[in-house]
């Protein structure tokens, strides 16, 4: 009875435990396993190196793919923080109504990346959208082709995914504006110090910490992406809007090419792995101090 | 002399000051406008005939508004070879959300308490582990999870989607509940150890009384989570157990017969109106949970 009161913590543990060591880690093991061999439509457990990665990289599909994540998730992330970091300094000028903007431009983070493809690929239709409401008004040169373009359909994710997410960044970056020491900022004014120069100097370098989260964040979004890109384009056309997300989806589900699905999965694991690990590991650190 | 420059020099900089807040004003404006444009284009697109639609433009407003595109998305618009609308596979992300919320909440409650409040050796690398364990792409776990739903024999049954929703919720529901639970001095459980309190009582009659922000912030974002997903959704779901994420996906992407671009918009709007509503009545505690997943400590 003792024993058990003594330990019944770590029992109340144990169940979470045992799952995640099961379904986060084992599976990760597995995936990492199966990547080595030679799988197709069922997995083969006989370890055969980096056949699959050669593949993986020898593939066009996976080279769009690959290629589009660092287009798509540089542009997402950049976009996204100057506008949020833009949208939240302007909102932090004792604007009226403050609150009802806030709402305004938030709401989109709570909507499934599917129905923000959704709205979008109507808006951008080029046959009754964005393209035929603009030549309806006179303009019968005017082009926006972009979602059925080959070349510049990855721009039409790049702009549903800013829509979406960079209110959430305006969020984050003013709840940062507003935790700045205020007698700092009150002395610098009066000294006389122009505002640009006490946002440029002052605050925004005191932010550093809130631009690693909304960094991470916004990378963690561009790599998962996978809903928007599905809803929008289909990953089309062609291939053009392939995501390492769509890819590993086609090869597990579609084309029943295993080795592929994991050895791409263990490659944006290795991506999401160079980018969190250094920040869990200052966060925690920081923290046991 | 010296004053009337002066004064018009002050004068001269209150007009650029009342220039360029009219310009904040509108700039902020237009954002307004760009973050609600699609929203609008759903609802006039959703409230028009299809023969407007293609005589008219994106954002005139409907001459007749008419609701059968809502009747159709709701109960007869086609997902592939079915059509009973989205009504069915609305009440599966209910019953998929549901159940899975209150469990990884309540599970993520207990963890988040013991890593807390009753450190043990060890306790800081398994919430280590565990945080880790929020950031994977899921992708990584897509394969082995189909085939360990196939030997639990739930594969593409709502019971097996709530399983896996609990388990891949429950880092951040751990991690919202541990960092809520830190603040709370540890005198208070030493205190109530004294007393004779045991570990359920203490979380029962201590813990739980004050969780009541941290519970909602916790209930909102998991329900988002599940409501808005679609990959566990279209990996582990078949025909007849597909949430509505999937369903109006394949809805939108379905090729048969006319498209019908009203009918696509009112189903976009059902899927997206329930967290859109939770995030209207409790805004608040919505953008909580955002930050809390991002910034921590």
């Amino acid at each position: 009875m003792k024993f058990l009161e003594d330990h019944l913590p770590k029992l109340m543990l144990a169940p979470s435990f045992i799952a995640m060591l099961i379904f986060v880690y084992g599976f990760i093991g597995w995936t990492a396993w199966v990547s080595l061999t030679r799988s197709r439509l069922l997995p083969r457990y006989e370890i055969e190196g980096f056949i699959q990665y050669e593949r993986l990289f020898s593939s066009l599909r996976w080279d769009t793919a690959f290629t589009n994540l660092f287009l798509f998730g540089g542009l997402f992330i950049v976009i996204s923080m100057i506008l949020g970091l833009a949208l939240a300094i302007f909102l932090d000028q004792n604007i009226r109504a403050e609150g009802a903007i806030r709402t305004i431009y938030l709401y989109p983070m709570a909507l499934s990346m599917i129905v923000t493809g959704t709205a979008w690929k109507w808006i951008l239709n080029p046959g009754l959208g964005l393209e035929a409401m603009v030549q309806g008004w006179g303009f019968e040169g005017f082009k926006f082709d972009w979602l059925v373009n080959p070349d510049m359909a990855i721009y039409t994710v790049v702009l549903a995914a800013i829509w979406q997410s960079s209110g959430f960044v305006m969020a984050l970056f003013l709840a940062g504006l507003r935790s700045v020491d205020g007698e700092i900022i009150k002395a610098a004014q009066i000294d006389g110090i122009p505002n640009w120069r006490i946002y440029s100097a002052i605050i925004i370098p005191s932010m550093a910490p809130i631009f690693l989260s909304a960094f991470i964040v916004l990378a963690h979004l561009a790599i998962k992406s996978f809903d928007l890109v599905i809803a929008l384009t289909g990953g089309g056309p062609g291939f053009s809007t392939d995501l390492p997300a769509t890819y590993m989806f086609a090869m597990a589900f579609s084309r029943g090419d295993i080795g592929q699905a994991a050895s791409s999965a263990m490659v944006m694991m290795g991506v999401v792995f160079t980018i969190v690990v250094p920040y869990l590991y200052s966060e925690l650190r920081v923290k046991n101090d | 002399m010296t004053d009337a420059v002066y004064s018009e020099a002050r004068s001269q900089g209150q007009i650029t000051r009342l220039v360029l807040r009219w310009l904040l004003y509108l700039l902020l404006f237009v954002f307004a406008l760009f973050y609600l444009a699609p929203l609008f284009v759903m609802v006039t697109t959703s409230l028009k005939s299809l023969e407007e639609i293609r005589t008219g433009d994106l954002i005139s407003l409907p001459r007749q508004v008419t609701f059968d595109a809502w009747r159709t998305a709701w109960a007869s618009a086609c997902t592939g070879i079915q059509c009973e609308g989205v009504r069915p596979y609305f009440w599966n992300s209910v019953l998929i959300a549901v159940p899975a919320v209150l469990i990884s909440t309540l599970l993520g409650a207990i963890n988040g308490y013991v890593v807390a409040q009753w450190r043990f050796p060890g306790a800081n690398i398994f919430f280590a582990l565990m945080l880790f364990g929020c950031f994977i792409p899921f992708q990584v776990v897509l394969l082995p999870m189909a085939r360990m739903l196939g030997l639990m024999g739930i594969a593409g049954t709502i019971p097996g989607l709530i399983f896996v929703h609990v388990i891949y919720g429950l880092g951040f529901t751990t991690l919202f509940f541990r960092n809520y639970y830190v603040t709370i001095p540890a005198e208070l459980t030493k205190a109530a150890k004294v007393d004779g309190a045991g570990f359920f009582r203490i979380f029962w009659s201590i813990f739980l009384p004050l969780s009541l922000p941290i519970i909602v912030v916790t209930v909102i974002w998991q329900f988002t989570q599940i409501w808005n997903d679609f990959l566990f959704g279209v990996s582990f779901s078949q025909a007849g157990t597909q949430p509505i994420t999937v369903a109006l996906n394949n809805i939108v992407n379905s090729t048969t017969g006319v498209k019908e671009y009203n009918v696509d918009m009112a189903a976009a709007i059902i899927a997206g109106l329930p967290t859109l509503l939770v995030y209207v009545v409790a805004g608040k505690y919505f953008i909580r949970g955002l930050t809390a997943g991002s910034v921590k400590g």
